[in-house]
């Protein structure tokens, strides 16, 4: 078994209402520092074998298909390292 | 016509669809988001709510219910589809329009009378209408802020393709004050108002929504 965590964030140009209100919400809390915060998803796949190019290569279709929109996100994939290798 | 109207798993105004199509002269056909049929409809309407609990992306998981293969298919042959609120989500996840719609950039569910601008009325969902009327429908959503890259939105400008426009207040910070596109081809049109909300006096804004639901009567005939 392996792990393959996708990440999804909305594009730079695109407004983050979610973001905008975290950060809002910072400061009411006492936390300083922070100048700007952006929201987005973390998938994480348990995927069957070992992670071959194939593999890769058919989650980054997963990610194009259904788990990010082209038109405002932008995902990232990559392999996490397991606990017990 | 037979007008057949989708129901997701979340769906909310398809009842009020129906009665709108019903109400516009059309027999009004269920459709369940299941099945890999459209029942013979003519035209299809894919109504309002929160189909799959907008889980992902508003409209995401619909975008591959089985059903949608088949409005996908049709909707490149040329039948009219018409997408309200979730509609116009699942149409944009559908890649049948382009674009997208996020949460509102005030961050607040919004729940008004709306006041509109139809720009086009070449499409089979608005032709009842006179070019550049003012009408007012109810508006209600949280994620409702069309979005689309530069390029995209100048395409949908200069081709006549902005359907309806926001007036006086922009609600969700929509880009140009988008509230309503069509397709290359002008038979898919999505919206953000619901026009099947606005069809009678007794209940709503008045009657500006019925138009929506007549077009297709006039564009049988055309």
């Amino acid at each position: 078994m392996a792990r393959v965590v996708v990440d999804v964030m909305p594009k730079p140009e695109i407004l983050d209402p979610q973001g905008k209100a975290v950060l809002g919400a910072l400061p009411r809390l006492g936390f300083s520092g922070v100048t700007d915060v952006r929201q987005g998803k973390r998938f994480e796949l348990e995927i069957e074998g070992d992670v071959s190019d194939e593999v890769l290569a058919s989650v980054a279709q997963m990610a194009e298909t259904l788990l990010s929109n082209p038109v405002i996100e932008n995902y990232q994939v990559r392999v996490e390292a397991g606990d017990s290798a | 016509m037979r007008v057949g109207v989708v129901t997701f798993p979340g769906s909310l105004d398809d009842v009020d669809a129906q009665r709108a199509v019903r109400l516009g002269g059309h027999e009004a056909v269920a459709l369940w988001h299941g099945d890999h049929d459209l029942r013979d409809v003519d035209a299809v309407v894919l109504p309002g709510g929160f189909s799959y609990g907008d889980y992902l992306r508003c409209g995401a998981i619909s975008r591959f219910a089985p059903v949608m293969t088949e409005v996908v298919e049709a909707a490149r042959r040329g039948m009219p589809v018409l997408g309200i609120c979730n509609g116009f989500q699942i149409l944009c996840e559908s890649h049948l329009l382009p674009g997208a719609l996020i949460r509102n950039d005030h961050r607040k569910f919004v729940c008004r009378d709306q006041r509109l601008r139809v720009e086009n009325t070449a499409t089979p969902w608005t032709s009842a209408y006179r070019q550049g009327a003012e009408i007012t429908i109810v508006l209600k959503n949280g994620e409702g802020g069309y979005v689309a890259d530069q390029p995209t939105l100048d395409r949908l400008e200069g081709e006549g393709r902005v359907v309806v426009r926001y007036l006086d207040d922009n609600p969700n910070g929509s880009l140009r004050d988008i509230a309503g596109i069509t397709n290359e081809r002008g038979n898919v049109v999505g919206l953000m108002p619901h026009p099947e909300h606005a069809v009678e006096e007794l209940t709503g804004s008045g009657t500006d929504g019925v138009g929506f639901f007549t077009s297709l009567a006039l564009a049988s005939f055309a």
